[in-house]
């Protein structure tokens, strides 16, 4: 089945709603969103802000292989990914996932496949900012 | 051969700069490249894992390395 896909790294604000609206369709009787958002605090510290860095040719490319690795597991019909990159503050919007399809098992099971699998193989860096320094995420064991 | 070596997240802080260039063999592969940068800088051994990319897709250990190739050190993704 053809799959339509948006993959877009940004230095500016999301918008969840033109997401929706870019995977809205026809055809489709359902869709995932996922969005995640920057929390203020990780294992107790207080996190003042966070940066992202993206390797960005390779990150689309990885995120590519992603949306077309989901298409081919499950019956979806479009598939947005959107990253920021650059410096959020809480509350902002870090990645917004949607996936349409005809059905709603295959827009929620494709949908945790892209957000967990990006988080495991696309080069993009998540540094915490504390009050009192601050820490590349999963950087240590 | 001399290699650009691009660098990211904590990769950047350890090597002091986005790149550097390294002088290897003629035929090295990503191993060769990873054993002379664990060398030269030993905190890449305390990451808790990091790839090396050429050109846009991850490389394995016996993957050779060419002189044009776009290399790049991975250290552990934080997306999402």
């Amino acid at each position: 089945m053809a799959m339509d896909k948006q993959i877009k790294l940004s230095v500016s604000t999301l918008n969840v709603m033109n997401c929706v609206d870019w995977v809205m369709s026809p055809e489709c009787g359902g869709i995932d969103v996922f969005i995640g958002t920057v929390r203020n605090v990780t294992k107790g510290k207080t996190v003042v802000r966070l940066e992202f860095e993206a390797y960005e040719k390779m990150a689309v490319s990885e995120l590519e292989k992603i949306a077309d690795q989901a298409s081919t597991q499950w019956p979806v019909q479009k598939i947005l990914i959107h990253h920021r990159t650059g410096v959020l503050q809480i509350g902002e919007i870090p990645v917004i996932i949607a996936v349409a399809a005809a059905h709603r098992d295959a827009a929620f099971e494709a949908c945790r496949y892209i957000i967990d699998t990006l988080k495991q193989t696309v080069p993009i860096w998540k540094k915490e900012i504390f009050e009192d320094g601050e820490i590349w995420v999963a950087a240590h064991p | 051969m001399k290699v650009n070596i691009l660098a990211f997240g904590i990769a950047k802080d350890i090597f002091g700069g986005s790149a550097i260039d390294v002088e290897l063999v003629n035929d090295a592969t990503v191993f060769n490249l990873k054993y002379l940068l664990e060398k030269q800088y030993p905190q890449l051994k305390k990451l808790a894992t990091y790839m090396v990319a050429v050109n846009n897709e991850y490389a394995l250990d016996g993957d050779t390395v060419h002189e044009r190739d776009e290399v790049a050190i991975i250290p552990p993704v934080s997306g999402g």
